[in-house]
């Protein structure tokens, strides 16, 4: 079976400049998809293109079978949700809602009754009257949400959908995005540079960067397994360690930089092959001595922050290597406690990934 | 915490409007003499403005004034709005360079040098088409909707230039298509700078004694070609009373369109 919606090798031209770079992937229906990746990798570019806002240089978007590319934006099974979300400030909440559906000439009742179900869908019962101005930003960005929906999009795409909001409202927001997305089951892609937002909301995440799309996985394997460095740089805190491939000792792979690793991987290596090994904080265990595991060595510790549900160490091992490692607390932390200055650290050979170099 | 205005900028501050308003305030006063020597004060009198409504000469050009005014300030501001949009809206475009010189270029030229040439082109066309057969209201209408089209161009540019554009991309995205966009979302957001620049053509056609002494006719003088050949008489308080009555239709217009913008800002 086709897919639901198909991407394939977009290709994006400003002049010169290649905004897109021959990006292709499927969506399933009912997926919520994020585009992850830094300013200027060329997701608001792509997301502009499904919409229908840009033409594409090269490729094809097709949606539930049908060619989207000679559609008019206004006749595309798409909507979209803007950043500033580009409410309409001289209507009130229910003619913004409304708008698209008087668009589809529907009859008036039905309009009416569609709107009030919208506005009970995003919580804003009794709000219709009122204009955007008079909203807060969590209720303006529902209001957006709502008129987005109304035309019961194929596919609906939200750029940055939570970036104006406050911490606190935004993981709120956050679930409640999820849940009406669950509800209704409409395709959703989302752009977004910030990797905790693509983490907890998708099913799938598109990496991003210099316009290639360059990894596609769920949030999962983005974390554990990235491909490549840049993706194991940009999502999640993550520290380096050159090495060089020395000789295969079951199970382990012997790999030498500042200091030897053992590496468990079912990947196969070239003896002398040199290689990036990468490590998450939460993956290196920090004791002020030596517990004769694999993989141990002495530290001296540079920098530590407090996070309140731990403790973000930055150390030094031998022959200059810097390491971030976190420390959950698991029982409450002393304030007066003094920090340590060296320490050992261990990590398994199961938890490093290996990347190209 | 407020700090007060040093007392040397407030003292300029009252001389310089005491030297703009004064004169006007003098002017106002004299207007209701009820002596026909200007200078000379014999109690108060609205004897003048009774006398304006039999005066035809004046009526007749009044009219001819708010005529003139009305249609080349309408002109001006469809024309300053299309100019506007392609500015605005459309980043390149071919000649987008002559088309801002063009626009711009009436705004600092002298009064003198569009008015003659104005005439010039007029003649011209006469001997070449027949068209105007000499000059009258139509053609100080066209000179004058051509000089506050670009003053509708820059006051209108300004507030579409504010306008989020992501309004008229949403509204398409929501299925509306162009000439609805446009009424729908992009003509209410920006009608204040539209009324605002209707009531800038009006009142600098209303005002205007130079170019109209160019290209009026025999037939077709405005308010101030009849004020300016009667003050050339000698001044009558006659005068006096219709400047006031000006003054003021201009400052309600100008309060009027000033209330219209802080309005707008106020709401952003």
């Amino acid at each position: 079976m086709a897919p639901f919606i198909r991407i394939q090798n977009i290709s994006k031209k400003y002049g010169k400049l290649l905004a897109v770079d021959n990006v292709s992937f499927d969506l399933e229906k009912g997926e919520l998809f994020s585009l992850l990746g830094p300013s200027g990798c060329g997701k608001t570019t792509l997301l502009r293109i499904l919409a229908g806002f840009e033409l594409t240089t090269e490729g094809y978007v097709e949606i539930d079978g049908q060619d989207m590319v000679d559609v008019d934006p206004a006749d595309r099974p798409v909507n979209i949700m803007f950043q500033n979300y580009a409410l309409f400030p001289h209507m009130s909440v229910s003619n913004n809602i409304g708008y698209g559906l008087k668009r589809a000439s529907l009859p008036d009742n039905e309009i009416k009754s569609r709107v009030s179900e919208l506005l009970e869908l995003v919580h804003l019962n009794g709000m219709g009257e009122r204009k955007p101005s008079t909203l807060s930003g969590g209720q303006r960005q529902r209001v957006a949400l709502a008129r987005a929906l109304a035309r019961r999009p194929k596919l609906l795409l939200l750029d940055e959908p939570l970036a104006a909001l406050d911490k606190k409202l935004r993981s709120e927001t956050q679930f409640e995005l999820c849940k009406i997305q669950e509800q209704l089951g409409t395709t959703f892609v989302v752009v977004t540079h910030d990797q905790e937002e693509a983490m907890t909301l998708s099913t799938r995440i598109g990496v991003m960067n210099n316009g290639k799309l360059v990894q596609v996985g769920t949030p999962n394997e983005i974390y554990e397994q990235p491909q490549t460095t840049f993706v194991a740089d940009f999502v999640g805190e993550i520290s380096f360690i050159e090495v060089t491939v020395k000789e295969q000792k079951e199970p382990y792979w012997l790999m030498q930089g500042a200091v030897p690793i053992h590496v468990s991987t079912g990947a196969k290596f070239r003896i002398n092959q040199k290689v990036n090994l990468a490590l998450r904080p939460e993956k290196i265990s920090l004791t002020s001595k030596p517990t004769g595991k694999i993989n141990e060595f002495p530290v001296e510790i540079t920098d530590w922050a407090f996070y309140g549900a731990g403790t973000q160490y930055r150390v030094v091992g031998p022959g200059g290597i810097n390491l971030k490692l976190y420390e959950s607390h698991n029982l409450p932390s002393k304030s007066n406690a003094r920090q340590p200055e060296t320490g050992f650290i261990n990590f398994s050979p199961d938890s490093i990934i290996i990347l190209e170099r | 915490m407020r700090r007060d205005v040093p007392l040397l900028i407030k003292a300029l501050g009252i001389a310089g409007f005491g030297i703009l308003y004064i004169p006007v305030m003098i002017m106002i006063i004299y207007s209701f003499n009820s002596s026909k020597l200007v200078a000379v004060w014999a109690g108060f009198s609205t004897k003048w403005y009774k006398e304006l409504w039999t005066d035809d000469i004046l009526l007749t050009a009044l009219y001819k004034s708010l005529l003139i005014g009305v249609s080349s300030a309408t002109i001006s501001t469809v024309f300053g709005l299309l100019i506007a949009i392609a500015f605005v809206r459309f980043s390149v475009f071919k000649g987008r360079l002559i088309l801002s010189l063009v626009a711009s270029a009436p705004l600092v030229m002298p009064e003198a040098v569009t008015g003659l040439s104005m005439l010039l082109l007029f003649i011209a066309m006469e001997i070449s088409f027949g068209w105007p057969s000499g000059r009258g209201v139509d053609t100080i209408m066209i000179a004058h909707a051509t000089f506050g089209m670009c003053f509708a161009a820059v006051v209108i540019q300004t507030r579409l230039r504010d306008m989020d554009k992501y309004l008229e991309e949403a509204a398409r995205d929501l299925g509306g298509r162009q000439p609805f966009v446009f009424l729908s979302i992009t003509l209410p957001l920006i009608l204040p700078s539209i009324i605002a620049a209707w009531l800038l053509s009006f009142t600098l056609s209303f005002d205007d004694l130079v170019i109209a002494s160019f290209v009026s006719g025999p037939g077709s003088s405005t308010l101030p070609i009849v004020i300016f050949s009667k003050i050339r008489l000698g001044v009558s308080p006659e005068i006096n009373a219709i400047a006031t009555l000006m003054i003021l239709t201009i400052s309600i217009l100008v309060l009027f369109g000033s209330i219209l913008i802080l309005k707008r800002e106020d709401k952003k």
